[in-house]
């Protein structure tokens, strides 16, 4: 009936031949008219009649073939659906949505929940479906994007706190030279006070007796109850309003069961107020039992602000911290010129479908990745690929989206949009590398699970010790005991140790052209201990070319041009499929010689090329060949010889017969790899290189870039084995290849670091990938990998530390020795600033500076 | 000592115990996955805890957790179910589904990434049901 396409993600490919498997159990289905499966985008792309065979049946074919395919679910609210005869019409309209897997729909709940195949099926398509079955849909399915959500909620989360804890620092401003009137004409005693006791108090004290001899100096006579009164009116708002949170999270707490900052917050501030209220309403109470009805408005109010203030500078940092992701996806162009019927209009870069041609101006961003149908320009690909020089494209190239237009005009054929996109598939990779945690995390997780209960427990404890042991007035020391050792605990240090840091590492080292999956190979990747490079592609190029020509002299004694040589061997090489002749043919087009028509083209197995050009018999042959036939090759034959000794690939150039020179052919070293394997060693890295090829070429590579130990004429499958003797020998291993060839021994490393190209991001198998080809970058992530474990060590030491050591002080055990009493304000000061200096330490991070850049 | 000693001594005591029991050892009641074309189906809720914190499913039949976080504090950003593996991120505002089989039965924890929050999964042997609990009750409530 109708033909129909989709691109389906499959899951669980380790290699390319699983792509192979795949491909094949797909094509051989009943109804597929072609499948093309992707490794490296881990993508099938299937043609299909939909009338055969539907996307449910493609899906089990490729469960068949022992892989997985990609699925999500969306769920919204259909209105009536109640009232409806039947749900089967409904179900009927969305499962015919192309790649929509299943829909149910639910009439109790009045929601359809819809299984679809990401990325296939957009939200309008379900609403029209829905439309189309005689519905309405209750809310636009696309509408409450989540991200966005996310977003709105932490601004307003912001300037929320931003009101709550102006008030609270008014308010304790207010408090707190209250408080000091009262402190300074009062000294211990039935009647008096006790907060010149605690170190706020004595610090306080010169400050509050200047205050009372200011306020006695005006004539004004002070009524200490009437003040008390005024302090709790004042602190009311604060508690109801600015400290509104702490008691909700509690209550909410409580009631699953679960207890966490908020409630030693709301614990420790509410028993400070209900006995600062009793103590203002019924001091008598208090003075009969021979305690002083002293009151704690000031530090209510003061918890309240400097916790608040603390959790805002905190977000605000946290903020900072997904700083990368946003410059990542500040690359993406907002509009695209579309032309569709002919003309052209500009719609919205998220708008843009697979097939659309796209028009991109000079300047502007380019909105998707396409192939260039028209027109020719340069483009600055220097934010995938760091290279600064602009990329020439012309019809056929590849354009990645994110990247600069530079110069001309171009048309291209959207071939991917949205998140597909090289750039989408890179923010997806970091936010989810973010969204992990490092093993290092797992013991501080295990105490901040039972950490709050066991504060409040150890403040109880303090309570009772000091009302059953402590001076009079027991009661009071008893319950500041209790309210500092809530307040001080800071099991948010915990928390954030590791998180923050790894947001902040892997965002650095997205930067950087470097995408790290996970903490956990953040931390693998610290602990590397011998770092595995394949020559191929990783140290060199990959890609053969012509180093160096060496000509003989003609017999009039005049030296023949090269550019002639490359002329005669380009005509001929043009028609050999050899990547020796591609190397020639490249070194011709880059040196602009023009290409000769050859005639009587002949290919010699293993031998060379011949063919007449300009009426001359021009070969291309190999050395061993030109020996077999006794050719003269003079001084040549001795270059050919130190060429080939130094891991060159050199052929013969003849002319009619007469040798006229020595073509150099090899893979070249990448500019930085020498640089690169120095700095390595210099981390402390012991350097092996892995090579298919022979010793000899091999090892001239490894001595060029500073490789003492090589391990050549390793087959591909063998270099898994490799990996595996290393490890069995105790090494950490990094092993450094390309995605694709290099699979199975990136996924049996330690760590895996695949080193891509830009547009392909072979990252299934590896746990690093670097975005541009410069093993520098390996350098570059093992040194942004130490720093951000480092900075983890430190901010769990911290935290650990932190609390192991204060919360005694805040129980008071200095009090018998030193008669040091923290006060509950100078702990919620401490809190706020414990959790606080976690999130700048790891904001450090954000200074890292690879090596060669400082 | 006073009687107000013994008093206060004893009540911290037994606040301790109590305290330290219903945060760390306690559970809160059971819901019962409905099951639906051969998958055990449920949703939970994210805030501040999860609504409801204990699930009981059956062994050998596939589980579909739904979990929807109807917050952004940090604390409930990820669910692990250590036992099965899995360690999801959890988007606010977004309803993200958690699927496996449980094959043994037993009582198998999960919580948040802190592990703050905390949740238990019941599973039972297969035809085990218990007939009174519904799903219903713990949400919409």
């Amino acid at each position: 009936m109708s033909k129909a396409r989709i691109l389906l993600p499959i899951e669980g490919m380790s290699c390319a031949s699983c792509a192979a498997t795949v491909q094949e159990a797909l094509a051989a289905a009943g109804g597929v008219a072609s499948a093309a499966v992707n490794y490296a985008t881990a993508k099938a792309a299937v043609d299909y009649d939909d009338a055969q065979i539907d996307v449910g049946q493609l899906i089990q074919t490729v469960r068949e073939a022992g892989y997985n395919c990609g699925k999500a679910t969306v769920t919204f609210g259909v209105v009536d659906l109640h009232y409806a005869p039947s749900v089967v019409p409904l179900e009927r309209a969305l499962a015919a949505v192309n790649g929509v897997i299943r829909a149910v729909a639910n009439q109790a709940t009045e929601t359809v929940t819809v299984d679809y195949v990401p990325g296939a099926v957009g939200a309008e398509d379900l609403e029209r479906a829905v439309q189309a079955a005689g519905f309405e849909v209750a809310e636009p399915i696309a509408a409450e994007d989540p991200v966005e959500r996310e977003r709105i909620a932490r601004r307003r989360e912001i300037r929320t706190l931003t009101g709550k804890f102006a008030l609270a620092a008014v308010v304790t401003v207010v408090a707190m030279a209250g408080a000091m009137l009262l402190m300074a004409d009062r000294p211990a005693g039935a009647h008096g006070t006790f907060k010149q006791f605690d170190l706020l108090g004595r610090l306080l004290m010169p400050l509050a007796v200047a205050l009372r001899d200011r306020v006695a100096a005006q004539g004004y006579v002070l009524d200490f109850e009437w003040v008390k009164r005024g302090l709790g009116l004042v602190t009311l708002p604060v508690v109801l309003w600015s400290g509104q949170q702490f008691y909700r999270g509690a209550w909410s707490g409580l009631r699953h069961r679960t207890a966490d900052m908020n409630t030693l917050i709301a614990v420790g501030t509410g028993a400070a107020f209900l006995y600062s209220i009793v103590a203002t309403a019924a001091p008598g109470l208090f003075t009969r039992a021979g305690l002083p009805a002293d009151v704690y408005y000031e530090a209510v109010a003061a918890i309240i602000a400097l916790i608040l203030l603390g959790r805002l500078l905190e977000a605000r940092a946290k903020g900072q911290t997904s700083e990368a992701i946003r410059r990542l996806a500040a690359l993406r162009a907002k509009s695209a010129h579309v032309v569709r019927d002919g003309k052209e209009t500009d719609i919205p870069s998220e708008a843009v479908v697979v097939g659309d041609l796209v028009i991109i101006k000079p300047g502007e961003r380019v909105p998707v990745d396409g192939m260039v149908t028209e027109g020719a320009s340069a483009v600055n690909e220097a934010m995938l690929t760091g290279e600064p020089i602009p990329v020439a494209k012309k019809p056929g190239d590849e354009v990645i989206g994110g990247t600069i237009n530079t110069t001309g005009s171009i048309t291209l054929r959207a071939t991917r949009v949205g998140k597909e996109t090289a750039l989408g598939q890179i923010v997806q990779l970091v936010e989810d590398a973010q969204a992990t945690k490092a093993p290092i995390q797992k013991l501080a997780d295990r105490v901040a699970g039972v950490f709050v209960p066991i504060v409040l427990a150890l403040a109880i404890a303090a309570f009772v010790v000091w009302f059953d042991f402590g001076p009079p007035p027991a009661l009071l020391f008893a319950t500041v005991a209790l309210v500092t050792v809530l307040i001080i605990a800071c099991p948010c240090a915990l928390g954030l140790a590791t998180p923050t840091a790894i947001l902040v590492g892997t965002g650095r080292a997205a930067e950087h052209g470097i995408l790290i999956r996970s903490g956990e190979a953040l931390e693998r990747l610290a602990q590397a201990r011998t770092v595995l490079l394949d020559k191929t592609g990783t140290i060199t190029e990959g890609k053969p070319a012509v180093t160096h020509i060496v000509t003989a002299k003609k017999p009039d004694g005049s030296s023949i041009s090269p550019a002639d040589v490359l002329k005669w061997a380009a005509a001929v090489e043009q028609r050999s499929e050899h990547p020796l002749a591609q190397a020639i043919l490249k070194a011709a087009k880059d040196k602009q010689v023009g290409v000769l028509a050859v005639e009587k083209f002949a290919a010699m197995e293993g031998r060379g090329v011949r063919g007449t050009v300009d009426r001359r018999i021009i070969e291309v042959i190999s050395l061993r060949h030109a020996r077999e036939r006794s050719l003269e090759l003079g001084s040549l034959g001795s270059d050919a010889d130190r060429l080939a000794a130094q891991g060159r690939s050199p052929v013969i150039c003849v002319v009619n017969n007469t040798v006229y020179a020595v073509i150099a052919i090899s893979d070249p070293i990448k500019p930085t790899s020498k640089e690169a394997v120095a700095h390595l060693k210099r981390l402390g890295l012991p350097v092996v290189m892995v090579s298919g090829d022979s010793r000899k070429g091999a090892e001239a590579v490894a001595k060029e870039v500073g490789i003492e130990e090589v391990l050549a004429e390793v087959l591909p499958s063998q270099k898994a084995d490799l990996v595996k003797k290393l490890q069995r020998q105790g090494k950490h291993v990094v092993m450094v290849g390309d995605g694709i060839n290099d699979a199975p021994a990136l996924a049996q490393a330690d760590v895996g670091v695949a080193i891509g190209t830009g547009t392909d991001i072979a990252m299934e198998a590896s746990d690093v990938t670097l975005i541009r080809g410069d093993l520098r970058g390996v350098v570059t992530a093992v040194a942004l990998a130490r720093r951000t474990m480092r900075t983890i060590r430190w901010n769990l030491i911290w935290a650990f530390g932190y609390n192991v050591l204060l919360i005694p002080v805040a129980a008071g055990a200095l009090y018998p020795f030193t008669g040091w009493l923290l006060s509950p304000v100078l702990a919620s000061a401490a809190m706020a600033w414990s959790s606080l200096s976690v999130v700048l330490n790891s904001l450090s991070l954000r200074r890292f500076k690879p090596v060669w850049a400082t | 000592m006073t009687p107000a000693q013994i008093a206060v001594s004893a009540g911290g005591v037994a606040v301790i115990v109590g305290e330290l029991w219903y945060f760390l050892f306690s559970r809160g009641p059971a819901a019962a996955a409905a099951v639906a074309q051969g998958v055990q189906e449920i949703a939970v809720t994210v805030k501040g805890g999860y609504t409801p914190d204990t699930i009981v499913v059956q062994a050998g039949t596939p589980v579909r957790l739904r979990f929807y976080r109807d917050e952004t504090a940090d604390c409930s950003d990820r669910v692990v179910f250590e036992r099965f593996g899995i360690d999801r991120a959890l988007p606010a505002f977004q309803t993200t589904t958690v699927e496996f089989t449980p094959t043994e039965p037993g009582e198998f924890p999960f919580r948040c990434g802190m592990s703050m929050l905390k949740g238990l999964l019941v599973v039972e042997p297969p035809g085990d049901r218990r007939a009174a609990t519904s799903p219903h009750k713990f949400h919409g409530a």
